[in-house]
């Protein structure tokens, strides 16, 4: 058994165990409060965010750190790291649900109509979200992992059921069957590995894996699993009634960053645990499978009649584009020199989503407030009453659409240059059809939004500070492109494929 | 065969027959028991793993690991049950919408 290399600083301030405590024990402090934990959103937001940027500054500035928890050092302690990769998910986690935070003050905050069970539930859930995903962005350690994941399931799935209504229960315990499933085969995955090496640190088994069939079953049982959470063709049909039938800032949650947990720990598992075992077969079954959930979801996103069903299709379909970066960087052996260029490209995407879904949900939860219904035909014209809510979705729009200067363009920009690279032309192919498939479905929205007849039937009024939020989050989302160069920078500190940078 | 083989195959076993029954029952209740004797099966496999080098004795970690993932199908199992309760409380179905209702009572 190799022990951690030592040429990482010892870490000084754990702010990676620090981001996952303070969430913790908000939530903690929320439960016994009910609807006045309200009062811990702003709080909540500012200490997040503070400990995510203090993160990012240390590994910017101390390069990647481990925090061997009490402690014991792997493989029997469990141990967590910071890299680029968890300090930049650490900073868009905390801007969301800072946000999501901010947002949801007056909706479930106590003016909301004194302790309904919704404004007792919300909070507490909100926070041991944050503190799951966190957890997950830190975890050195597959079980650790598995227990951060199920964190996760069991809010999200209250989340979902928030509302009580049927169709809402019933979303959930889909939802929830779903992702019950997959942690169970995750788990069966990560004996094989415990079986095989006896140790579930990441470092560590990197440097103890061998290319054989017991780590490659290992490793795809643990995909499928993750699969099954990450709503990845085919096993999405849990998530768009799940993610539509939510309250607006659970669904932001949901949509923007749970389901990115998952794929996060995919992309760990294969580019940092089991780069060996990643042959050629899997990571191109893995973009096979994106390239679907793109036109697939496109297309049923199309189809719907509902706004918040458009965007919850919509993160089936964007979800896709990450898998895309498997095949594209190409985990098995050699690193390429486009590797570096797909791997972060696909990064990106995943972090320029998460502000730009988070803000159409907050928006459309907003226009269902005012018109009462999220039906598309209610909603003709109703620029002219939220203009501000009605520029954010389109702002937002533009970032999935990948039009430049968006993050989403940069994101796309990266994958398509790496497609060339590599000559795997049939993903571009792929990547201009889902771009084109949003600009329809997302064009279909907003032409419904700016067009309309003068006169309007009455519609509830909207806080502005509401719309404000929202915009800003999809704000984010183009600032991320416009300013690309330090998150770009920041991923790279600590990614174990080290490959020749081929940004022309 | 080594009892860490033994342990294995049953756990498996036992974690084919609920995805048996997660796939082949509509009731709620009977999937989330499925789901339950999957997790039994893995649990299995995961403590038998403990004894997998005979000459070194047995590993306490795998041990550990299983009474958390019990802990955590507990917490889930409690969720799933409230769910499907409330859900039918709420419609009187016993299975979610729009799956086969050869076991259902009554449908609404």
């Amino acid at each position: 058994m190799s022990t951690p290399p030592t040429d990482l600083l010892p870490l000084t301030v754990p702010w990676a165990a620090f981001a996952v405590v303070m969430p913790l024990a908000a939530g903690l402090v929320a439960v016994p409060l009910g609807a006045r934990a309200a009062h811990l959103a702003v709080p909540g937001a500012l200490a997040g965010l503070l400990l995510a940027v203090l993160a990012a500054s240390q590994v910017l500035t101390q390069g990647p750190v481990y925090h061997e928890v009490g402690g014991w050092a792997a493989p029997l302690g469990i141990r967590l790291r910071l890299d680029g990769l968890s300090a930049a998910f650490l900073v868009v986690t905390a801007v969301v649900t800072g946000a999501v935070a901010l947002f949801s003050r007056p909706v479930f905050g106590p003016s909301s109509g004194g302790e309904t069970r919704t404004a007792f539930a919300f909070w507490p859930l909100l926070f041991f979200t944050w503190a799951g995903l966190n957890a997950v962005f830190v975890s050195a350690d597959l079980f650790n992992l598995f227990v951060a994941l199920e964190l996760l399931t069991l809010t999200g799935a209250a989340m979902v059921a928030l509302d009580g209504r049927a169709h809402n229960l019933a979303a959930a315990l889909r939802y929830l069957l779903f992702a019950l499933l997959g942690s169970l085969i995750y788990l069966l995955g990560v004996a094989f590995l415990y079986a095989l090496h006896g140790t579930l640190d990441m470092q560590l088994l990197r440097s103890a894996t061998v290319p054989g069939g017991v780590a490659v079953t290992a490793g795809a049982l643990m995909t499928a699993g993750l699969m099954a959470k990450g709503a990845l063709f085919p096993l999405h049909a849990w998530l768009p009634p799940a993610h539509a039938g939510a309250p607006a800032p659970a669904s932001a949650l949901l949509s923007a960053l749970v389901v990115k947990a998952s794929f996060y720990v995919i992309a760990r598992l294969w580019f940092d645990v089991l780069p060996a075992a990643a042959t050629v077969e899997l990571t191109q079954l893995l973009g096979v499978l994106g390239a679907v959930a793109i036109v697939f979801g496109s297309l049923l996103a199309l189809r719907q009649e509902r706004l918040k069903l458009v965007v919850a299709y919509s993160t089936v379909a964007q979800l896709g584009y990450l898998f895309l970066m498997f095949p594209l960087a190409g985990a098995a052996g050699e690193p390429h020199p486009w590797t570096a260029a797909a791997w972060t490209g696909g990064i990106f995407h995943a972090l320029a989503h998460a502000p730009a879904k988070a803000a159409m949900f907050l928006a459309a939860g907003l226009m269902m407030q005012a018109a009462g219904s999220d039906r598309l035909d209610g909603l003709v014209g109703i620029a002219r009453d939220l203009p501000i809510a009605a520029f954010a979705f389109g702002l937002a729009a533009a970032s999935l659409m990948g039009l430049p200067p968006s993050g989403g363009f940069t994101a796309k920009y990266l994958l398509l240059t790496s497609a060339l690279d590599s000559g795997q032309w049939w993903w571009i192919a792929v990547m201009i059809a889902g771009s084109l498939l949003a600009c329809a479905y997302l064009f279909r929205v907003l032409n419904r939004f700016l067009t309309g007849p003068e006169e309007q039937p009455a519609l509830a009024p909207v806080a502005r500070r509401h719309q404000f939020l929202a915009l800003a989050l999809a704000g984010s989302s183009i600032v991320l492109g416009l300013l690309s160069l330090v998150p770009y920078d920041l991923l790279q500190i600590g990614r174990v494929t080290a490959a020749v940078e081929a940004l022309s | 065969m080594t009892s860490a083989i033994l342990f294995t195959l049953c756990g498996i076993a036992l974690a084919g027959i609920g995805a048996f029954g997660l796939v082949a029952h509509a009731h709620l209740l009977r999937r989330i028991l499925a789901l339950n004797i999957i997790g039994s099966g893995v649990f299995l496999v995961f403590g038998g793993l403990g004894y997998r080098l005979p000459q070194s004795g047995a590993d306490p970690v795998p041990q550990a690991m299983v009474i958390t993932g019990i802990v955590v199908a507990l917490a889930a199992t409690a969720l799933a049950v409230t769910l499907a309760v409330r859900l039918f409380e709420e419609t009187g179905r016993t299975s979610l919408p729009g799956e086969g209702s050869a076991d259902e009572h009554a449908a609404d």
